[in-house]
């Protein structure tokens, strides 16, 4: 802790309390509370996105940063569903989940600047957001190896017995990799806990889903696993509840894997290095899903409701334009890890514990 | 005290960390029912059950993303490859999953595992079933390579293995399980990272690892009614490297032969070699030999494969080479 954090405490708190705030929406699908809290969460993830989208055009953000524009409904309408102790694990486009789970806005664009605050003391950066306190499992390169993880997690969440859910988002390459085959057959045949999100945004990269899978209902790859499967639409945040909630009872009450594919879109290219539209994709398309903006939709239909008012739309805007400026104060005054910590986390020196640790395993 | 074959050295071991801990469980091809492709977990179905000793598909990069997602939730799996050429498949979760969650989580997520399975060559089990992996293993940080040579040294280190918070990766052979050696019926560990003196001589070190130390001892007992005595330094591990036990050795000896079970090419002799170069350029009298397989795939003929592995007579060789005796 440099001595300038200190005297931002009260800043802290503040910032901690959002997140806590956040994160603990987990009612039903109904009501206006908990609509303003969906709102809440989608724009935040825009507004971090988009100054994120600066951040990296001035050269505070090094290496690969995709962005989750335009899929907020996906991230917020899952994770609003889940308790604490259920588990995410997800692929590099992790920012907007990482926000939606309750991960500070400091401390995740902290880890974008590459410094100490970061959540993974800017070891990681942005493909590799942990928080192990909210079971964000990360924040994976390698498409398709996180999905043999997810599988583990609902292998441990059995193991112990437990009633924990492990949600795995996924991008629509993935159906086609080995680790995906692989880890949801031993789902479907252990028959373990565990909810298979495709974030099904049309594009690996630069190529459309219909030049890289023979089938393009891909959610009927479930079949193969003898997995409920099922597809909705990722802009409407009540669709993602609806069908997540099913998925996720599925697997709190029946310990069985589901297969869901949600269509969405994503409004900017795959990462920072390439053009929105021109390339692989045309302008028309790009602007005719961005008619379909998840939380233009939300908005309007909250506003239609009498759930929200011009007023509390802009108040909440600033508030939100606000932490996401503080976040960008913070990580801009953080410093960059010492040198020392070049050497930090590659092993650790302890061993188990049987006596003490090994009682919780059942717990 | 009690006689027993590496392979129950290693079921003991298994066995008994798997009564001491019961978040450590045991998962791989034929691990249950089959009673372990090489028998090594014999017996551990009946006793601990089929959640905790778990046969899967043939899936290896699957049941190891299994295992790290397992140990990123609080269990402390124990991964078998039925062999490690199998294991090929699953290397994106030894490297890009297990050995660098810690790091790239900021110290969030250590990985509490153990991958397993015999390494490199047996007889005749030609091309793909014969490679040696230390040096592909042991060039990463965030993960340990132990290879156990006997059974002493297999149950003390795979029970060190289970117990530590890190990845480790631990090299068996087949050509070990049949293998018999004294083994203390009260617990012990062998801590990872240290080397053994297997014979002690003031000529010649021979460094070495895993089933080659069997091999090197064979050669030291041999040279010895030559009037030829070697120290044979068995690593153990070869990441952590024990650079002090190498050090000691041929400082004293002042001569070195590294005998090893890979290729030529960046195999972890190499490392050996350099650490000497580096740490007792002023104490050696001659330059450092390696002896290891040729620079081919393992082929099927007998004959054939016998002239690729690196061997008792080749070591021979090499010792007397490196004392200028011929």
């Amino acid at each position: 802790m440099t001595p300038d954090m200190k005297t931002d405490k009260k800043a802290d708190k503040k910032a901690d309390k959002a997140a806590k705030s956040r994160n603990s929406d987990n009612g039903s699908h109904n009501g206006s509370g908990d609509n303003m809290a969906l709102l809440r969460s989608m724009l935040l993830q825009r507004r971090f996105e988009e100054r994120t989208a600066e951040a990296y055009a001035l050269g505070k953000i090094g290496g690969f940063c995709h962005l989750y524009i335009g899929q907020e409904a996906v991230s917020t309408g899952t994770i609003s569903l889940l308790r604490p102790d259920d588990y995410i694990i997800t692929t590099y486009r992790d920012h907007g989940q990482a926000l939606a789970r309750g991960m500070s806005s400091r401390s995740i664009m902290a880890e974008l600047f590459g410094k100490i605050d970061g959540c993974s003391r800017g070891k990681g950066g942005s493909m590799h957001l942990f928080d192990r306190n909210l079971n964000f499992l990360g924040g994976h390169g390698i498409v398709g190896g996180h999905v043999p993880v997810a599988t583990g997690v609902g292998f441990a969440i059995k193991y112990r017995g437990g009633d924990q859910v492990c949600i795995c988002f996924m991008g629509e390459s993935v159906v086609n990799t080995g680790a995906f085959h692989e880890a949801l057959n031993m789902a479907g045949l252990w028959k373990l806990p565990v909810v298979y999100i495709i974030e099904n945004n049309r594009y690996g990269m630069g190529t459309a889903l219909e030049r890289a899978s023979a089938i393009h209902d891909i959610y009927e790859r479930g079949a193969a696993y003898n997995m409920t499967r099922a597809q909705c639409d990722g802009q409407d945040v009540f669709a993602v509840r609806k069908s997540v909630g099913e998925a996720i009872e599925r697997a709190r009450k029946e310990s069985l894997p589901t297969l869901l594919e949600v269509r969405t879109y994503r409004f900017m290219g795959h990462s920072m290095s390439d053009a929105v539209s021109g390339t692989y994709r045309t302008k028309a398309e790009l602007e005719e899903w961005q008619k379909r903006d998840p939380i233009v939709l939300l908005r309007v239909q909250m506003q239609e409701q009498g759930e929200l008012t011009e007023e509390q739309l802009q108040k909440l805007d600033e508030e939100l334009k606000a932490e996401v400026q503080d976040a960008i104060d913070f990580a801009d005054k953080s410093p960059e890890p010492p040198p020392e910590a070049l050497f930090e986390d590659v092993l650790v020196d302890t061993t188990s514990d049987a006596t003490a640790e090994a009682a919780a395993v059942s717990s | 005290m009690p006689v027993v074959t590496y392979r129950d050295a290693l079921n003991q071991a298994l066995r008994e960390e798997m009564q001491r801990d019961d978040r450590v469980f045991l998962m791989g091809e034929e691990v249950a029912v089959y009673q372990g492709a090489y028998k090594v977990s014999k017996g551990l179905l009946q006793e601990f059950g089929e959640m905790r000793v778990v046969d899967t598909p043939i899936t290896e990069l699957g049941f190891a993303g299994v295992g790290v997602g397992a140990a990123m939730a609080g269990l402390r799996p124990i991964i078998e490859f039925m062999t490690w050429n199998f294991a090929v498949l699953a290397l994106d979760q030894v490297l890009n999953a297990a050995s660098k969650m810690l790091y790239m989580s900021g110290g969030q997520y250590p990985m509490p595992m153990v991958f397993r399975g015999p390494n490199g060559a047996a007889l005749q089990l030609s091309a793909q079933h014969s490679q040696a992996f230390e040096s592909w293993l042991a060039h990463m940080p965030g993960v340990k390579v132990v290879t156990p040579g006997t059974p002493y040294d297999a149950k003390g280190l795979l029970k060190s293995a289970i117990r530590d918070d890190n990845p480790v990766l631990f090299l068996e052979g087949e050509m070990l399980y049949n293998t018999k050696g004294e083994v203390p019926e009260d617990e012990y560990l062998i801590p990872i990272g240290k080397a053994e003196l297997k014979r002690e001589g003031d000529h010649c070190s021979i460094i070495t690892n895993g089933k080659m130390a069997l091999v090197a001892m064979q050669v030291a007992d041999q040279l010895a009614k030559e009037d030829i005595r070697v120290d044979v330094v068995d690593l153990r591990t070869v990441r952590p490297m024990d650079i002090e036990a190498i050090k000691a050795s041929v400082q004293k000896t002042n001569r070195a032969v590294v005998l090893e079970e890979g290729w030529e090419l960046a195999g972890i002799g190499a490392q050996v070699v350099d650490y000497i170069q580096r740490d007792c350029f002023d104490d050696l009298d001659a330059p450092v030999i390696r002896v290891h397989q040729a620079d081919v795939p393992m082929p099927y003929a007998k004959n054939l494969e016998k002239l690729a592995k690196p061997d008792a007579a080749k070591t021979i060789a090499a010792v007397r080479k490196v004392m200028y005796l011929d």
